[in-house]
């Protein structure tokens, strides 16, 4: 049997036989700890200041921040976003935050509540966490966020709230543990930026295979 | 496993000196990557801090690999996946043919893993009437063009755009175009479909989370994502020493990776996969798998090269080699080129057929100064060379040379005078211009270059004369 041999392998190598059961505890002790290592300066701020490093960094990695004051803007604001480029459909996730709007406020754009299909020009989903260290999203797959939404239509809409930006992977991680510790989700998306690929001579285009843009709605609840 | 071409090395190096699209293309590689990591680099002053915590901490994994292994499979179960061991390159093959023929699958989509290249999964199963579907773009390329990687992170930046036009146009049927935005927009277009076709995603893993059994993938195209979504059967390969305690600790190794690579602050997608589709869910796969090579890497614990196997594949080392930005990553005739490709190829095809690689560097150091993990590279080199040569396989002429020059080296006396005779030589024949543009034996370095002539005393005459000069 491969597992055998490669543990006999592993062994041999580490010049010790198998572990005993206090070895093995002490460790997965540091699993327990969960502690964290060296963290950068950068993203030790208050939050307010996290949130204009979230806006910069995700700026920089080419995603577009669109600011909104109440949640009920946001139908208005999407279909706004998504006139400038012409498109006039949209599919959305199902959760209480997108569900609750009057979407037909957004009179001019037909709106889908499923999975992504190819084709799909445009969806919106809400994320998880923002972090401020690079202007990364975190988004996790539920049954109300199916994680097609966030990779298969050409422009990927996000709604963020001010109160969900972090500074650092490391608190987005506890703050996933503390919500969905029992029921871990299948995937966990970083997305930072829009798609893109340096693969043809070199030179970075964006949209290689998943969304061609990248539009944060960034809800000011503080 | 795939084919060895690297006992060639010296033959296809002289090519790709030759290969004018070649050269063109590493021009453009050679000040690209390295200038956008020292540009990021700089942004994080805690870098080399990072780079410190990070070498300790895989050496504490790999001290512990068999315990954080166990319990990587412990939870990978716990979340209603399947973690398979794998052995040896047909071992990986094999299970993942398994897999694939009990789902009956017909095709299957594949996001970018080394490992999949080491095990040579794509002709397994294409042998066996499944047909694989790189989706990374420089991947597809190279698919559609028969070609072969030529860079960890950048598999065809040895191809310029009028080839990838060429390549496109032949396959896709459309109008010819250099235009990049177009061909890239192409190749999505092509491979929207077969995303969606696909019955099996395979992808690899950057790192294994313990603490939670996931396992998790960084690209920046979105193509990984696809692949590991959109198939009913989500099949993850990896290498053992992958293996991470936290996601704290995976988010150390994240801080260094894209920098490192790309120099980007962190690569657009990093996600996780644990376990496959919750009851409630519409979308994900349905079986997720897990599939652990060994392939002759627990042989490299606890002996000479146990710190290669802190690699976290960013591909900085060939990045920053002056041999790889002179001859590009085919020239080494394996999976794995530049800096870390010459100490693992030894490893994994035998010295025998590896031998030229090791010998292939000029000990420069860079890429040890820039490895994220501080693997002494070039110290490891050294390690095959000396294996090369204790166990007789360097050739006659270096052997005798390397002894004769070590006769003379026990000889000072005689190493003097010997040397003070070439000096006086070698000054005869560049007393025009201090040049030299012809030289018995040294003519691949007078075809391309001229030599410069010595100064007028040796090292030893100069160093006397002063240390006279300072007791007098």
């Amino acid at each position: 049997m491969s597992r055998e041999q490669v543990f006999a392998n592993i062994r041999r190598g580490l010049k010790r036989g198998e572990p005993t059961s206090q070895q093995r505890e002490a460790t997965l002790a540091r699993i327990q700890r969960k502690e964290n290592n060296l963290i950068p300066a950068r993203a030790q701020l208050p939050q307010t200041e996290q949130i204009e490093l979230f806006r910069e960094m995700a700026t920089n990695a080419a995603a577009e921040i669109i600011d909104i004051n109440s949640i009920n803007e946001l139908p208005t604001a999407v279909q706004s976003w998504l006139e400038q480029k012409g498109i006039n459909q949209l599919v959305r996730g199902s959760s209480p935050d997108l569900e609750q709007l009057d979407w037909s406020q957004a009179e001019n754009l037909s709106v889908d509540t499923r999975v992504a299909q190819v084709g799909d020009r445009a969806s919106l989903t809400i994320c998880f966490a923002g972090i401020a260290e690079t202007g990364t999203l975190m988004l996790h797959s539920q049954a109300e966020s199916p994680t097609s939404l966030n990779f298969l239509p050409d422009n990927h809409l996000v709604l963020l709230r001010k109160s969900q930006v972090v500074g650092i992977y490391e608190d987005a991680w506890k703050k996933l543990r503390e919500t969905r510790g029992n029921h871990w989700p299948r995937t966990v998306n970083m997305i930072t930026g829009p798609s893109r690929s340096g693969d043809i001579g070199q030179t970075l285009y964006m949209g290689a295979h998943g969304p061609c843009d990248l539009a944060i709605f960034m809800l000011d609840d503080l | 496993m795939v084919e060895i071409h690297s006992p060639e090395f010296k033959e296809n190096a002289r090519i790709a000196l030759k290969d004018v699209n070649l050269q063109k293309a590493l021009d453009q590689f050679k000040v690209g990557l390295p200038a956008n990591r020292l540009k990021a680099v700089a942004n994080l002053p805690e870098f080399d801090a990072l780079r410190d915590q990070a070498r300790d901490l895989k050496n504490h994994i790999l001290e512990n690999l068999d315990i954080y292994l166990d319990e990587f499979e412990r939870k990978v179960n716990e979340q209603g996946g399947q973690v398979h061991w794998a052995s040896t390159a047909d071992d990986a093959c094999r299970i993942i043919h398994e897999i694939c023929e009990k789902v009956g699958a017909k095709t299957v989509t594949k996001g970018k893993s080394m490992i999949s290249e080491e095990v040579g999964l794509n002709d397994y199963l294409e042998k066996r009437g499944i047909q694989p579907i790189e989706t990374d773009l420089g991947e597809y390329i190279l698919q559609l063009r028969k070609d072969q990687p030529s860079h960890i992170i950048a598999p065809a930046i040895h191809l310029t755009v009028p080839q990838v036009a060429d390549t496109f146009h032949e396959h896709h049927k459309r109008p010819r175009t250099e235009n990049g935005e177009e061909l890239m927009t192409e190749a999505r277009e092509m491979l929207r479909k077969k995303f969606v076709a696909a019955d099996v995603g395979i992808t690899g893993a950057n790192f294994l989370v313990a603490e939670t059994g996931s396992t998790i993938i960084v690209t920046n195209e979105g193509n990984g994502d696809l692949t590991q979504l959109l198939p009913d059967t989500h099949i993850a390969i990896s290498s053992i020493e992958k293996v991470v305690p936290t996601l704290e600790d995976m988010s150390l190794f994240l801080r260094l990776l894209a920098r490192s690579a790309t120099g980007q602050e962190y690569s657009v997608y990093n996600s996780l996969s644990t376990g496959g589709r919750r009851d409630d869910e519409q979308d994900g796969p349905k079986n997720f798998h897990v599939v652990l090579v060994d392939n002759g890497r627990s042989n490299m614990l606890g002996g000479d090269f146990h710190e290669m196997l802190r690699c976290i594949r960013c591909g900085s080392c060939m990045n920053n080699c002056p041999v790889y930005g002179s001859i590009g990553g085919k020239a080494y005739g394996w999976v794995y080129p530049g800096p870390m490709g010459s100490v693992l190829t030894p490893q994994m095809v035998g010295i025998d057929k590896a031998g030229l690689l090791p010998n292939a560097s000029t000990a420069c150091g860079r890429c040890e100064e820039v490895c994220p993990v501080r693997i002494p590279l070039p110290k490891l080199m050294r390690h095959w060379r000396e294996r090369e040569f204790e166990q007789h396989l360097t050739p006659s002429s270096v052997r005798t040379g390397i002894r004769s020059w070590g006769w003379l080296a026990r000889h000072p006396w005689l190493y003097r005078q010997a040397w003070s005779l070439g000096n006086k030589m070698m000054r005869f024949m560049g007393r025009k211009n201090g040049r030299i543009a012809k030289l018995p034996l040294a003519s691949g370095w007078t075809d391309w270059r001229d030599m410069p002539a010595p100064s007028n005393k040796t090292f030893m005459q100069a160093y006397k004369e002063k240390k006279q000069g300072v007791k007098g």
